[in-house]
């Protein structure tokens, strides 16, 4: 039977009430009379032999390039540059596929007679990988033999010595990436398309770059023109991206491969987040309600920890491999084929339920600037057309909002969060006014280069990520939120999503329509 | 002439000092040494000497520790006993040259006071560092407030020498007035700093002093950055409007200094920045606490310096930060003359202006009788956590009054608002 797509339901009165995610645990609540919900499309079949359909690819490619094996040979130097952890999510059960492609590589590669070979985490500006993290993304064989030898990289964008430029675009934009990578006679880049706004030139232009060139598309100008970033050909992030990736390509040889995940996110245990309420069986209602009631007496950090161990039983669904654009293309459609949705008309309020991760706190906490950012960047984000909630419209979002941060992780978020928000929560003038500062303060610059922290300037670019929706917005609510962490971020909180609803009244009047989003997991909504 | 009268009564100091500690600041003010009792107006020491009797009269973080049983005993031989607290004092002048005119009191007794030959300090108008403190006709005393033979602030009479008088100009209430004691000694803490042009300072303490220290640097100095560290909400609003420009509380202390010096830290594997490598340039602390004096010297780059305004008893700090890193440590204590580039200038005088000109009244939150003493001083041992700054005694009523402390705006509102 083939997968249901997407679907959209109105609550009625028979309607139950619909789970919302709230962080490490969940919130029922009734959604009033005429609501829509929209549900993601259930997970498309995975690929039967991934393992062949990789090397399929490898040898098949798309667009203009030859196959991988026919870019290999003995003397030449080859890069294989991955994406990090902050992707998928939550992380897939082993074998990651990351470690999959790169071991069919890698086979090619012996085959080839090719010694010169390493690999790079294409970090971008985001922490550095733990040796667990970077052995479970690659497989242990190839973490045993690449590790130990210093033949595993991560990408440092702050490496005076590791970085070179390339050129500068028609648009004046600095194009500097990764020597190695760069002076490579193949780059391979493996990567996972999680979402629409992933992979395309922006894998190579952004996971190898340096903060110089990344500024030029990572910025509020950007965000507020791209309409969505998720909508590659209505994104100027996007835009950037490729006219900095069309010069990357003039200058070294890139092999892309691209993969795509079906939407099977929760193990079965969790089965019930994948189902739609009224599909509940008497197990799944069972084990809802025996998980949530054991989350209500587990502490935080622990409930943390359990959410954090979950591994996604993601499946493969495509793998596609050549030239970056014709190979994106592809994984484009296969993408959309897994999470559109088609959503008719616009909202006056959207509410959604924030989850535990995002792709930033991997392993980590959700700080109320990413609770933010997962909200208002990613899930406000995830539209074709138009955003599903009108101009001038609300967005209510659920999540504990908890004022708390990983200092290892997030030390310039503290900052960032004490400091600037405290101040001003207009992104042009955080932007204008502390922004350079932080991306350039020595500590930071230390941390992000030698322990496990996020760029000094990566809370900005969170912030950023939400200016279009800041923008759009007549009003954020969060509830259930930390009250002090939400007003920080200038959001209004609420105790419950009936006072949500009235405080939204306020701002679009009475008796707004209403559409909440049902995820992860994850879908797209076309909007027309 | 009623008056509050501090004796020297060791098992009431001790009882004061075991309720200050156990319960807090000001709880020990009904048991310890102070009561409210009629006196004879003092005597006038020698000629020069006045009679001044007080509106205003202010309760200092100084009394607070004499009341509480927490004063340095380095204090007893330059204090005679018994002695009328209050040296922060806006008067009407009862005879004398400035007779029927409103004068603030420069406390400090020194050699003209004491009828001595001037000292050297006190010939170059730091009276502050006079070197005949507790000699002279005057018994040990080393302000009004602290002689028994003067009187002090806190009563409805005192005498003071004519050197010690400052008339209050027309265009200065009694509120502002009342202030510029305490503004003097931070004008003097200011210029002790002495901030270059694009250094970053820090002002620990949000009580009347660091306030006013913040005023005083913001006034007079041009510094990179003007961190304070307030803990509440009252205090941290007056920080910013006083020109503060990063307001922080003590736990944010050394992340914010590392932020704003672009500093790097040790033991940075944590995330958390425990020790600075580099720092603030000026620290200027207004607690005197060995918490806040190690502080101080956690978040002082190498080179730096730090300048002791709250008065500090007998601590215990560790200096090898002191040692290794080449910190200067200076006291700034009272006034005098402060060099300024038009010239040298009376601490008195500077701030005098200055509480116009930055309308220091408005931290006077909370006014009192005598009579209602005890009231008081708990209030103003709790001012920051009551959403008060500083309070007083206002020897011309019988009712406490209160000013609502609406959040401050800054100088340059207000001058808009004008």
């Amino acid at each position: 039977m083939s997968p249901r797509p997407g679907f959209v339901l109105e609550v009625d009165r028979s309607t139950p009430p619909t789970l919302f995610w709230h962080g490490e645990g969940f919130r029922f609540e009734q959604l009033p009379a005429g609501s829509r919900v929209v549900y993601p499309p259930e997970p498309v079949p995975a690929l039967a032999d991934p393992d062949a359909a990789i090397r399929h690819a490898l040898e098949n490619p798309v667009g203009d390039s030859p196959p991988l094996s026919d870019l290999l040979s003995a003397g030449m130097r080859l890069t294989i540059a991955f994406d990090d952890v902050s992707l998928p999510l939550p992380q897939m059960r082993s074998p990651d596929v990351r470690g999959r492609v790169i071991e069919a590589v890698l086979d090619a590669a012996a085959a080839a007679g090719v010694d010169d070979v390493v690999l790079i985490a294409a970090l971008a500006l985001h922490r550095r990988m733990t040796d667990d993290e970077l052995r479970h993304a690659l497989g242990s064989r190839v973490f045993d033999a690449f590790a130990p030898n210093g033949l595993l990289l991560q990408h440092d964008a702050e490496d005076p010595d590791g970085i070179v430029a390339l050129g500068v675009t028609e648009e004046g934009e600095d194009v500097e990436i990764n020597r190695r990578a760069a002076e490579s006679d193949l780059l391979v880049y493996v990567n996972i398309n999680l979402v629409a706004m992933d992979g395309g030139h922006k894998s190579v232009a952004t996971g190898l770059a340096s903060y110089n060139s990344i500024r030029h598309h990572h910025n509020v100008k950007t965000m507020q023109h791209s309409r969505s970033f998720m909508d590659r050909h209505h994104s100027e992030l996007h835009t950037s991206n490729w006219r900095m990736g069309k010069l990357i390509a003039g200058a070294l040889r890139i092999f892309q491969i691209e993969t795509t995940l079906n939407t099977d996110t929760f193990p079965s245990q969790f089965g019930y987040l994948q189902r739609r309420e009224w599909e509940w069986t008497l197990r799944d209602r069972a084990s809802f309600h025996a998980t949530r009631a054991a989350l209500e007496r587990t502490p935080v950090a622990l409930s943390r920890q359990i959410f954090q161990s979950i591994r996604s039983p993601h499946q493969i669904a495509s793998v596609q491999a050549g030239e970056v654009e014709a190979v994106h293309d592809s994984a484009l459609s296969h993408l959309h084929r897994q999470q559109l949705v088609e959503v008719a008309g616009q909202t006056d309020v959207v509410t959604m339920g924030l989850p535990y991760i995002c792709p930033y706190n991997v392993n980590s906490i959700m700080n109320p600037i990413l609770v933010a950012c997962l909200g208002l960047g990613y899930f406000f984000n995830l539209y074709r057309g138009k955003p599903v909630v009108r101009e001038g419209g609300v967005a209510i979002l659920s999540h504990p909002t908890p004022w708390a941060f990983h200092p290892v992780h997030h030390p310039s978020y503290i900052d960032f969060f004490d400091q600037v928000l405290s101040e001003t929560t207009d992104p042009l003038e955080i932007e204008a006014k502390y922004e350079e500062s932080f991306a350039t303060d020595p500590w930071y610059v230390h941390l992000y280069r030698t322990s496990y922290a996020y760029h000094g300037v990566h809370p900005f670019y969170m912030w950023y990520w939400c200016a279009h929706a800041l923008e759009h917005l007549g009003a954020v609510i969060i509830v259930g939120g930390d009250r002090g962490a939400v007003r920080r971020m200038g959001f209004k909180p609420a105790t419950s999503l009936a006072d949500a609803l009235e405080m939204a009244e306020d701002v679009v009047g009475r008796d707004p329509t209403i559409t909440h989003l049902h995820l992860p997991p994850l879908f797209l909504a076309d909007v027309t | 002439m009623r008056a509050l009268l501090v004796e020297r009564l060791p098992h009431r100091f001790a009882a004061a000092r075991i309720a200050a500690a156990t319960v807090g600041s000001g709880a020990g003010v009904g048991i310890g040494p102070i009561r409210l009792t009629d006196l004879e107006v003092p005597e006038l020491p020698a000629s020069g000497w006045h009679r001044i009797r007080p509106r205003l009269s202010g309760i200092c973080g100084s009394d607070l520790a004499t009341l509480d049983g927490s004063s340095s005993r380095y204090f007893e031989p330059i204090v005679s006993f018994p002695f009328v607290p209050g040296h922060e004092i806006v008067a009407d002048a009862l005879d004398g040259e400035h007779e029927g005119r409103r004068v603030v009191l420069e406390p400090v007794l020194g050699c003209a006071a004491r009828g001595l030959p001037l000292c050297p300090a006190c010939a170059s108008g730091q009276r502050g560092s006079c070197v005949h403190i507790g000699f002279g006709h005057l018994k040990p005393g080393l302000q009004t407030g602290y002689c028994s033979d003067t009187g002090g602030g806190w009563s409805e009479e005192l005498v003071a020498h004519v050197s010690q008088l400052h008339v209050v100009p027309d265009g200065v209430d009694d509120d502002d007035a009342v202030m510029v004691e305490p503004t003097a000694c931070a004008v003097h803490a200011a210029h002790r700093a002495r901030p270059e042009q694009g250094e970053h300072v820090v002002v620990i303490g949000g009580g009347t002093i660091g306030l006013l220290v913040v005023a005083a640097v913001r006034e007079y100095f041009l510094p990179a950055s003007l961190l304070a560290v307030a803990r509440h909400p009252v205090q941290r609003d007056f920080a910013r409007a006083l020109g503060a420009d990063l307001v922080v509380e003590e736990d944010e202390l050394v992340r914010a200094v590392r932020r704003v010096t672009g500093s790097l830290a040790l033991e940075a594997r944590s995330g958390k920045p425990r020790r600075l490598t580099g720092g603030a340039d000026v620290v200027i602390d207004c607690v005197g606490s060995a918490r806040s004096i190690g502080q101080a010297l956690e978040i002082t780059r190498p080179g730096g310096r730090i300048v002791l305004v709250g008065m500090p008893g007998s601590t215990r700090v560790d200096l090898a930060p002191l040692w290794q890193r080449e910190v200067t440590m200076l006291g700034a204590y009272a006034y005098g003359n402060e060099s300024r580039p038009e010239g040298e200038r009376s601490t008195f005088a500077l701030a005098l202006e200055l509480v116009g000109a930055a309308r220091l009244g408005r931290l006077v939150s909370a006014r009192y009788p005598l009579d209602r003493y005890e009231e008081a001083v708990r209030h103003a041992a709790s001012a920051g956590r009551r959403g008060a700054v500083k309070v007083v005694f206002d020897l011309r009523r019988r009712e406490p009054t209160w000013h609502r402390q609406d959040i401050p705006a800054g100088r340059d509102e207000e001058e808009d608002r004008r």
